[in-house]
């Protein structure tokens, strides 16, 4: 079966891969653009480890027909770091003990920073909203409202 | 297996698509089809879709509302206009599914998925469907009732009379994790009164049937009595009459019948 050529742009570099029929976002960006940071967990839209930004917006990558981003923005947690410069996010998260086992924190990154790019001081119910389609299995998710929550603030005191 | 993928700029030639191809489904948001093609479905070997423009489109100014099969429940909560259906919107899944799922997906959702549907089918909307052989209006409640048995035609837009007064509308959907859960059962109510009687009342359910359903039994309760105490219990006496929910992870049917009639009691008597 033919490939399908796709054009988008990924964490701001252009970017061309060629598709299978059918392939999701999640599997073009992990096996053929080489970004490892978002995770396959469920493949069903119920865990959100696969959360990319398109356009600003978070969305599911594994639920993403991949050729519907073609000339889109994709956003991953790849586009965080800076060198060995930590994002104040993943700062707060490590600060927080935000992350255990770690495989639900690139998904948790990237809802978080869909919330503070648009609402740079949320509410905590805001912020338990943004992460309601994330799930955490180890940390019981307070350690990780508490740190979007510093991180919000974090980004105040400097502004 | 890779599958075929055919895009359309016109709705009409996705239509056309579907309705050729008997292995053709659908994508619109994929938060139902990419999770079948995720778990290997086998069931198509298409996939089509449309970048039709129109498919978005809202038309939210006046007392009917017309809304493209391929609007967002991120958009609905984006309308202002659409205030009275936000908590619908809001009651599913988490941010990014509502980015992806649109309200025409949603007329497909098994159950207990499909709580948009709920609230449509208490607002007695009316769908515009096109398949190869040229367009018609259906009744969503006639739509989902042949729904799992006509395949190739394609939703273009939902249509509904707006609510005359805010509290004709209610909606409650029951799940057992907060903020974001499938449903153990949803309610959507529009119950416009008249001097002081309900009048044309709609209750619909999801999760007490394979599709959203309407309770019949309880609407008659309801009609052309004032929303009080006797009403309610009259109603709520009716509650379970005509579902057939099924066992899953979230409740059984013996339970979901239980607590129907309570969380409908809720429903009618208003704010907690």
């Amino acid at each position: 079966m033919a490939k399908t050529a796709l054009q988008f742009h990924h964490n701001g570099r252009e970017i061309a891969v060629f598709v299978d029929g059918g392939a999701n976002l999640l599997s073009a960006l992990r096996d053929l653009v080489g970004d490892m940071t978002p995770k396959f967990g469920c493949g069903q839209g119920g865990c959100g480890a696969c959360t990319v930004l398109i356009d600003g917006d978070p969305h599911l990558s594994c639920l993403t027909l991949a050729e519907t981003v073609e000339g889109r923005s994709v956003e991953t947690l790849d586009s965080l770091k800076d060198g060995p410069k930590l994002h104040p996010l993943q700062t707060a998260f490590m600060e927080h003990f935000a992350a255990q086992c770690g495989y639900c924190t690139p998904g948790m990154l990237m809802a978080a920073k869909a919330l503070l790019d648009r609402n740079p001081t949320p509410a905590r119910a805001e912020v338990v909203e943004a992460i309601s389609g994330n799930i955490c299995r180890c940390t019981g998710y307070e350690p990780i409202i508490n740190a979007v929550l510093a991180a919000a603030s974090g980004g105040r005191a400097r502004a | 297996m890779p599958l075929t993928v055919k895009t359309f700029a016109s709705a009409g030639d996705a239509a056309h698509a579907l309705s050729a191809e008997r292995g053709a489904r659908y994508l619109a948001g994929g938060t139902l089809v990419m999770r079948a093609v995720n778990e290997g479905d086998l069931s198509f070997s298409t996939i089509v879709r449309a970048t039709d423009k129109a498919l978005a489109r809202l038309d939210v100014s006046g007392s009917r509302v017309t809304l493209g099969a391929g609007v967002t429940y991120a958009t609905i909560l984006a309308e202002r206009e659409l205030a009275f259906l936000h908590p619908v919107a809001r009651s599913i899944g988490g941010p990014a599914v509502r980015n992806m799922g649109t309200i025409g997906g949603n007329l497909f959702a098994p159950a207990p998925f499909g709580d948009f549907t709920v609230a449509l089918l208490a607002l007695d909307a009316a769908l515009s469907v096109q398949s190869g052989f040229g367009g018609r209006e259906i009744a969503l409640e006639e739509f989902l009732a042949s729904r799992d048995r006509s395949p190739g035609a394609l939703v273009l837009s939902i249509s509904f009379q707006r609510p005359v007064h805010s509290d004709a509308f209610r909606y409650r959907k029951i799940a057992r994790i907060k903020p974001k859960g499938a449903s153990v059962v949803t309610l959507a109510a529009h119950v416009p009164t008249s001097g002081g009687r309900v009048t044309s009342a709609r209750i619909a359910y999801g999760a007490m049937a394979a599709t959203a359903i309407r309770a019949k039994s309880v609407e008659r309760a309801l009609e052309g009595r004032p929303l009080d105490p006797l009403t309610i219990a009259a109603a709520v006496a009716a509650a379970a009459e005509g579902t057939s929910p099924v066992d899953d992870s979230l409740a059984s049917a013996w339970y979901r019948r239980e607590v129907v009639g309570v969380h409908l009691r809720r429903l009618l008597s208003g704010p907690d």
